[in-house]
């Protein structure tokens, strides 16, 4: 029998039986719905970590140089902390050899940054987060004004007390007026809006607009640290991804050289890329992805007996209409074929719902919760994919025993 | 036909002994089916039942036979045998110069499709498909596109005067209808023989006259038929009566002496 012709003979055998064929494939339903949504979750959660997340922390092509990674995602066991807590910190000192060293054409920045009190003479003081900054670091961040000015290099070099502020802590700081050329307060010292900063949106429902940034050597970099002559980072990035491991190892041989490290030590500084931030996350969506799969597959197994019950009854039910279609020249093939097709587009069907429902789910929890879910195109092509391998395996056996039978008896059988 | 006296079974005349006789040749072209020593054993929880004891029968092309005998006596045995839907323990079977007998399950299927059109006492028409759709199965398995399926399924409906109920179920047309859709779909295929089984079982005898003029003019045309009946008056309607008993051939007659011996009982 040709196979769009089993098709529609299995469809037309599910239409007449819609309440029992969509029970039969409410398992394979659920399972897919479950595959989907947990794959959405996963894949949306991993998006958010490598684009949103450690993508606006960490610019492209770049890494930074701390006492220890800023960006820890999962678990850090208690040696570690430890180790972490021993190490000095990065000193403003460290940053001429350190640039010295890097190849030509790579950019760098320092920066410190601290959460504190703003205040403007038209509100009250809001918290924001506070960066000390020098060198390249806007272009390296890729962060633009929308009005107003960057700094200048003699701004940056002399250390003027100018900030470039964001937009939600400009709408906070200056509801009714324009902010530029206006003074904020930090720590006690006034400082002249020069800048509005583009926004660089939100995580988790927290906004990354509150930002203040001041040039490194202005007074407010005392605040941001109580050593006064530590930093928190030093951004290198270069043009061509080739580029950045060459750059991490010359600032890594000059860290070791000022730390005098003997070759057996391991590093006491960190070297931050996306990669070591993504590290953990890795790890962990490996597993999710395995649970996520692993235990929708349970559903899946108890769908696909359910399905091969349901066939197992269909078959002794059309004994006699099998017998018929023996009698007038169908082959085994023809018969395995039919029950086979009919099995898997039942399955098929349920597993299409389960798309559907599995897609709505992930929709559903996007909208009322801050977790990022995304349903991948390549999990609606496995989740169809499931339910016509799910119809063929619950199909085999029925299918053969319907193709085995034989004729005589079956048209025996009424 | 020179050679076929009136008072021997048809069986027994010298041809036809020829034909039986040549055990492992193939028939001349002539002979629709051929039948050697056919026997039919089953296996009834340990008791052998012996259904057909060496069934030698011989049929040409055009011939319109009906097969009679009470129950027991292995008619459906031979029917089943015949029709390809099962195979003998002993014996040869050979079917439009094929050898049947030897075949495998879809070798049978195929033969099934392309030789034999069933008619059956039940009618045996998928309940839930239109009388088209029914007509159209036996082409569906002979791998006929959809186009030249529904064509050729129509014509048949035609033929047997229901063109007008194509797209009617089962349960919507008459017994009589419902048999003649049967014949629809056993004729399809042109087979080379239509095989009855009780054609007018679940029949009133108006209609069962009615189909019995149908099958009247199918042999008529030329078309072999082979009708396996418990019913005398319709088995009388056939041109040759071959009545079987305990697993035999007891009588083979044209049927104007199978009339006169029922006459005469």
């Amino acid at each position: 029998m040709p196979f769009f012709e089993a098709v529609r003979l299995a469809l037309a055998t599910i239409r007449v039986q819609k309440l029992k064929s969509f029970f039969t494939a409410l398992g394979v339903c659920i399972g897919v719905m479950f595959l989907i949504a947990v794959v959405s979750i996963v894949d949306g959660m991993g998006r958010y970590m490598e684009e949103d997340l450690v993508g606006k922390l960490i610019a492209v092509n770049s890494f930074e140089l701390r006492h220890r990674p800023n960006i820890n995602i999962g678990d850090v066991d208690d040696a570690t902390w430890r180790e972490y807590a021993r190490r000095g910190r990065i000193l403003e000192s460290d940053v001429e050899p350190v640039v010295a060293a890097l190849p030509a054409g790579t950019r760098w920045s320092m920066y410190s940054e601290a959460s504190l009190m703003v205040e403007s003479q038209y509100s009250r003081p809001r918290r924001a987060q506070i960066t000390a900054i020098g060198g390249d670091y806007f272009r390296i961040k890729r962060l633009d004004v929308t009005a107003g000015r960057l700094f200048t290099p003699g701004e940056i070099s002399q250390g003027s007390s100018v900030v470039v502020i964001g937009p939600d802590l400009m709408k906070r700081l200056f509801p009714t007026v324009d902010a530029l050329g206006r003074q904020v307060k930090i720590g006690g010292k006034f400082y002249t809006v020069v800048g509005i900063g583009e926004s660089q949106g939100s995580a988790f429902g927290m906004s990354f607009d509150n930002y203040v940034y001041a040039p490194f050597r202005s007074p407010v970099h005392r605040l941001l640290n109580a050593q006064s002559n530590a930093i928190d980072a030093v951004v290198v990035q270069t043009e061509a991804a080739e580029a950045l491991v060459e750059a991490q190892e010359s600032v890594r041989a000059v860290m070791r050289g000022r730390h005098q490290l003997r070759p057996s030590q391991k590093d006491d500084f960190s070297l931050q890329t996306a990669d070591t931030a993504l590290e953990f996350w890795n790890k962990i969506r490996g597993y999710l992805v395995l649970a996520g799969v692993a235990l929708p597959a349970f559903g899946l197994v108890v769908g696909a007996i359910v399905i091969m019950n349901i066939m197992l009854v269909a078959v002794a039910e059309r004994t006699h209409e099998i017998g018929i279609r023996k009698a007038l020249g169908a082959k085994r093939r023809d018969i395995m074929i039919q029950f086979l097709i009919e099995a898997s587009t039942l399955s098929t069907l349920g597993a299409a719902l389960g798309i559907a429902a599995g897609a709505g789910l992930a929709l559903l929890i996007r909208e009322v919760s801050p977790m990022p879910t995304y349903v991948a195109p390549w999990s609606i092509g496995v989740g169809v994919l499931i339910g016509a391998g799910v119809g063929i395996l619950s199909g085999v056996y029925p299918a053969s025993r319907a193709s085995l039978l034989d004729p005589v008896a079956a048209l025996r059988q009424e | 036909m020179t050679n076929e006296t009136d008072e021997a079974p048809l069986s027994t005349t010298a041809e036809r002994q020829i034909v039986v006789g040549a055990a492992g040749q193939t028939p001349g072209k002539d002979w629709v089916i051929v039948t050697r020593g056919l026997k039919r054993e089953y296996d009834m929880g340990g008791e052998i039942v012996r259904a057909l004891r060496g069934v030698s029968l011989a049929v040409r092309r055009n011939e319109y036979v009906a097969i009679m005998g009470p129950s027991g006596s292995g008619k459906s045995t031979l029917m089943n045998l015949i029709g390809c839907l099962d195979t003998p323990n002993e014996g040869e079977y050979w079917l439009n110069g094929q050898l049947v007998s030897s075949m495998k399950d879809d070798d049978l299927a195929r033969v099934r499709n392309k030789e034999i059109g069933f008619v059956f006492q039940t009618f045996n028409l998928l309940p839930r498909a239109s009388a088209l759709h029914n007509v159209e199965l036996p082409l569906v398995y002979a791998g006929i596109s959809s186009a030249e399926r529904k064509e050729r399924a129509f014509e048949a409906l035609k033929s047997v005067k229901l063109g007008d109920r194509v797209h009617h179920r089962p349960n919507e047309l008459s017994g009589g209808q419902r048999q003649r859709v049967a014949i629809a779909r056993a004729l399809v295929n042109r087979p080379s023989i239509l095989l009855a089984d009780e054609p007018t079982g679940n029949l009133d005898s108006a209609t069962s006259e009615e189909i019995m003029n149908v099958f009247e003019s199918l042999a008529d045309t030329g078309q072999t038929v082979i009708m396996v009946t418990h019913e005398p008056d319709i088995a009388a309607h056939a041109r040759r009566v071959v009545v079987l008993r305990d697993g035999l051939i007891a009588s083979d007659d044209r049927r104007e002496r199978f009339a006169a011996k029922m006459g005469g009982h």
